[in-house]
């Protein structure tokens, strides 16, 4: 292999990458990342290759990531010389050889593409890239442009910018779409402080929730004493609902490393770590094959470039536990040790992993670096709002019609990412609320909508930004019940160092419990919002100093939900079980008899034809016979 | 030197002294459960929690681990500390209902039990405080016992709670648990601990049983002190 050390090395690369990325013949893409293989897209590609081979076709099939349109999963381009790029969605192994046959004599009359794509500009390079030359073919003048669909109009891709366009496994196309030129930037034209202040300039804050400003961060660690520092990249994405941290790994792996290294470049670190969760075993295989990828280059290894910087990347699999997600239990877990926080009265950036300055960042936050780089410092601090820069990645997903991931610049209302982007609630339901930060945030109303997404107003709103999940819930959601299922979650997760974490979540955990059964007590909220308090102040880290967070922000914007379950013993969203009936409408009810064969206790009875009615000592709630029926006979009370 | 105040009072302290001793030092008294001199601070059991204060930003913060800073202003009884405070005991007398030194350092604290908490019956007086941890891993240097699962389900003991191979039974893990939840049984020749039993070695001159034979063989190893001489007691050597 050879390596790359100059930068006509690299627009060699670059070159071999846009023939692949712009080949010649036909070339077809399948989204390969987990959310694609998870909708169906391995069997596709099987078919794929099986059609191609067995019709002696010249085609190229490649792989790519996720574009974010988890709703219209898998996901297959095509690509011709000089046409648009066309993507079509929902695609089965039974519809490949339509697809192959349009292809072949040029039509789109069977298989409809979502939309096309007839340039594409390229952010990092700020070039715009050709698909299309000349005119469009008459015969996909009705196809949308990509440019026109609701979901993709308002999105600003800086961090996604290659996932679902480039091949994880092919560092040519990384480098054709400006990758690793900002590397070659920074080490041959910048010097380290000229770097960090790039980064403070840039406003960019970390992405994984604490929003701390990155280059204030790296200038802390870059001045701490010592010879031996570490950048670490947190891929330990655990937040229920959450997985941008995973597409990016999966789908655009050379980024995170070339943020990696123009960090530990910045801060003089010589070795860094990607803390990655096993549950990811795609982003661990795309990461350890994109490392192998840039050390065959000479981008990762020794003399970097022709300087005299020497750096390389280790992966560390993470076992699955949400609070090694916070940095110094991550560092412990590094250590080999129980993934346990500790206080962080002395800085990690000064006494981190094995008791040496550490830089630790987000996925998210070290893509965005190239770009800085790149674009420069103020070039991003325009994008967003003044004191949240740049774009956000928020996985949608809940009761939201285009469940995806979405990358806006910050700011933006949360009705464009709902109602725009996420085209609504599915339904005709009620739009209720959206928990933003995981776990760790709150519930913002939908009074609130007009609410600019952007860490401080989140966080004035009683929620926070955290890494990025976004669940949005209609008014068959009960906020209590939602408060419990988080909870529940954090009293699974905490690792038990703390008193007031360990002991306090578990028995807000029992009162939210009693409260959801009809045991809730008066008093109870007053008791929860008190041991919140101390639970906040007096956790060690912040899994236990953000935990109550879900229960004080359902307290505060829907009181009267738990006013509804303590005193008068009812569920007004109609989700917990021991708080609710199902009853059947004799008016609308037409004896047809499906309820009473579908109910697992058989609890229905009735003559044929005539209405039927539910024993309600043996009914569990569990509400199949409300989804069986045509003819909304049953009703829940 | 490093000067600040704390709870009014102007303190002058030693850079890299934590508050915790500071203040002590100065006659304020903060309770504890798991900061002992013999072993390093964990900050797990949050009781010795204090304000402090830093320009216009204040924080609550663990005194046993807080170096002391110029300039801070340190509250160690306000509201918002005692309310921690509270909120601890009140956890841990659900916990630990029959711990006494739980029950009386609550009492002194004014904190009565919340009746809204179901008291546990299974984790023994067992606060985790890991100071027995600590003490077998950093003082003794077998690390015999450690911490297994996690919330509120951990538990101390040794690896797969089966008995250890490294254990010396020494005994300290018993003498600094702050609440006696470790049993330690020494009947004349023998001492009962984590399950295993050990022979206890009589001193060659007065013959009373002073320490486990394991123990002693240990000593011997670490300090390459012939194991002869360790075999009277220390009040006869």
């Amino acid at each position: 292999m050879k390596k790359i050390s100059a930068i006509d090395d690299l627009k060699k690369a670059g070159e071999k990458g846009l023939k692949s990325l712009f080949p010649d013949g036909v070339k077809i893409v399948v989204g390969m990342a987990t959310s694609g293989i998870a909708a169906g897209a391995d069997k596709v590609y099987a078919a794929l290759n099986e059609e191609i081979k067995k019709r002696k076709l010249s085609y190229i099939l490649a792989k790519t990531g996720s574009m974010g349109m988890d709703f219209i999963e898998p996901l297959v381009d095509v690509i011709e010389k000089d046409k648009p790029r066309l993507s079509y969605g929902k695609m089965t192994p039974a519809k490949v050889p339509q697809l192959i046959d349009q292809i072949i004599k040029g039509n789109i009359d069977n298989i409809k593409p979502i939309y096309r794509i007839d340039e594409e500009d390229v952010i990092i390079t700020n070039e715009q890239y050709q698909y299309l030359k000349g005119k469009v073919p008459e015969y996909l003048k009705d196809v949308p442009k990509i440019s026109e669909l609701p979901f993709y109009k308002k999105q600003v891709k800086i961090v996604t910018r290659n996932c679902g366009i480039i091949d994880p496994e092919n560092i040519e196309e990384y480098i054709a779409r400006g990758g690793y030129f900002a590397l070659q930037k920074a080490l041959r034209t910048m010097t380290s402080d000229a770097i960090v202040e790039d980064v403070i300039r840039s406003g960019l804050r970390g992405r994984g929730g604490g929003g701390f400003p990155a280059g204030k961060k790296w200038q802390s660690c870059r001045s701490a004493q010592g010879d031996i520092k570490y950048v670490i990249c947190n891929g330990d994405e655990g937040d229920p609902g959450a997985y941008m941290d995973r597409s990016v790994m999966e789908g655009d792996p050379h980024s995170v490393i070339e943020g990696m290294i123009i960090g530990a470049y910045a801060i003089g670190a010589q070795e860094g770590y990607i803390y990655v969760r096993n549950e990811y075993p795609l982003a661990v295989a795309n990461l350890a094959q994109a490392i192998e990828e840039a050390r065959s280059h000479g981008l990762l290894g020794k003399n970097i470039f022709d300087t005299n910087f020497n750096f390389d990347i280790k992966i560390s699999k993470g076992a699955g536990a949400f609070v090694c997600g916070e940095s110094t239990a991550l560092m412990a877990s590094l250590e080999g040790k129980a993934g346990e926080p500790r206080a962080k009265y002395i800085h990690t950036v000064e006494h981190g992993l094995w008791d040496r300055p550490s830089n630790l960042n987000n996925v998210e936050t070290w893509v965005n670096v190239p770009v800085i780089i790149t674009r420069g410092g103020k070039w991003f601090s325009a994008i967003g709002v003044p004191h949240s820069t740049g774009t956000k990645v928020f996985s949608l997903v809940g009761k939201i019609n285009n469940i995806g991931l979405v990358e806006v610049p910050m700011g933006i209302p949360l009705k464009d990412i709902v109602y725009d982007i996420g085209g609504g609630i599915p339904s005709g339901k009620q739009f209720k609320a959206v928990q933003t930060g995981g776990p760790s945030g709150g519930a913002i109303p939908a009074a609130m909508i007009n609410l600019p997404v952007d860490f401080d107003s989140l966080w004035e709103a009683g929620s926070m930004m955290g890494s990025g999940g976004m669940i949005v819930m209609d008014e068959n959601t009960c906020m209590v019940d939602l408060a419990r299922y988080f909870i529940e979650f954090l009293v699974s997760e905490s690792c038990g160092k703390c008193t007031p974490c360990r002991e306090g979540v578990r028995r807000m955990n029992d009162i939210l419990h009693d409260i959801c059964a009809g045991k809730g007590r008066q008093g109870d909220v007053e008791i929860l919002e008190s041991m919140a308090k101390g639970i906040k102040d007096g956790s060690l880290c912040a899994l236990g100093g953000s935990a109550p967070n879900p229960v004080l922000s359902t307290i505060k914007y829907f009181r009267q939900e738990y006013d509804a379950h303590i005193q008068k013993k009812c569920c007004p969203a109609g989700v917990c079980r021991a708080l609710i009936r199902y009853e059947i409408s004799a008016k609308k009810c037409t004896g047809c008899g499906v309820c009473a064969k579908k109910c697992p206790t058989e609890c229905i009875s009735g003559e044929k034809k005539k209405a039927h009615k539910i024993n309600q000592k043996k009914c569990i709630k569990c509400g199949v016979c409300l989804e069986s029926c045509k003819f909304d006979a049953i009703t829940v009370k | 030197m490093v000067n600040l105040i704390i709870d009014g009072k102007t303190i002058t302290a030693n850079k890299g002294a934590m508050v915790l001793e500071v203040a002590r030092a100065a006659g304020i008294d903060i309770p504890t459960l798991c900061a002992h001199e013999s072993v390093s601070r964990s900050g797990a059991c949050r009781l010795c929690v204090v304000e402090v204060k830093r320009g216009n930003r204040t924080k609550i913060v663990t005194s046993c681990l807080y170096p002391v800073e110029e300039g801070i202003a340190v509250e160690t009884k306000n509201e918002r500390v005692l309310n921690v405070r509270r909120l601890v005991l009140e956890l841990l007398l659900a916990r630990n209902p029959e711990s006494e030194v739980i029950a009386d350092l609550a009492k002194k604290l004014g904190v009565t039990p919340q009746p809204r908490f179901t008291l546990d019956k299974d984790k023994g007086k067992c606060i985790l405080c890991r100071s027995c941890v600590r003490v077998c891993e950093e003082v003794v240097g077998v690390s015999a016992i450690g911490l297994s699962c996690r919330g509120s389900d951990k538990t101390v003991g040794p690896p797969y709670s089966e008995k250890s191979d490294v254990c010396i039974g020494c005994g300290a893990c018993a003498f600094i648990c702050p609440t006696g939840h470790i049993e330690m049984e020494t009947t004349e020749d023998k001492r009962i601990i984590w399950g295993r039993t050990f022979k206890m070695k009589s001193c060659d001159v007065c013959g009373r049983y002073f320490a486990p034979v394991d123990q002693l063989k240990y000593i011997s190893k670490i300090t390459g002190v012939p194991l002869k001489e360790l075999a009277i007691c220390t009040d006869c050597r």
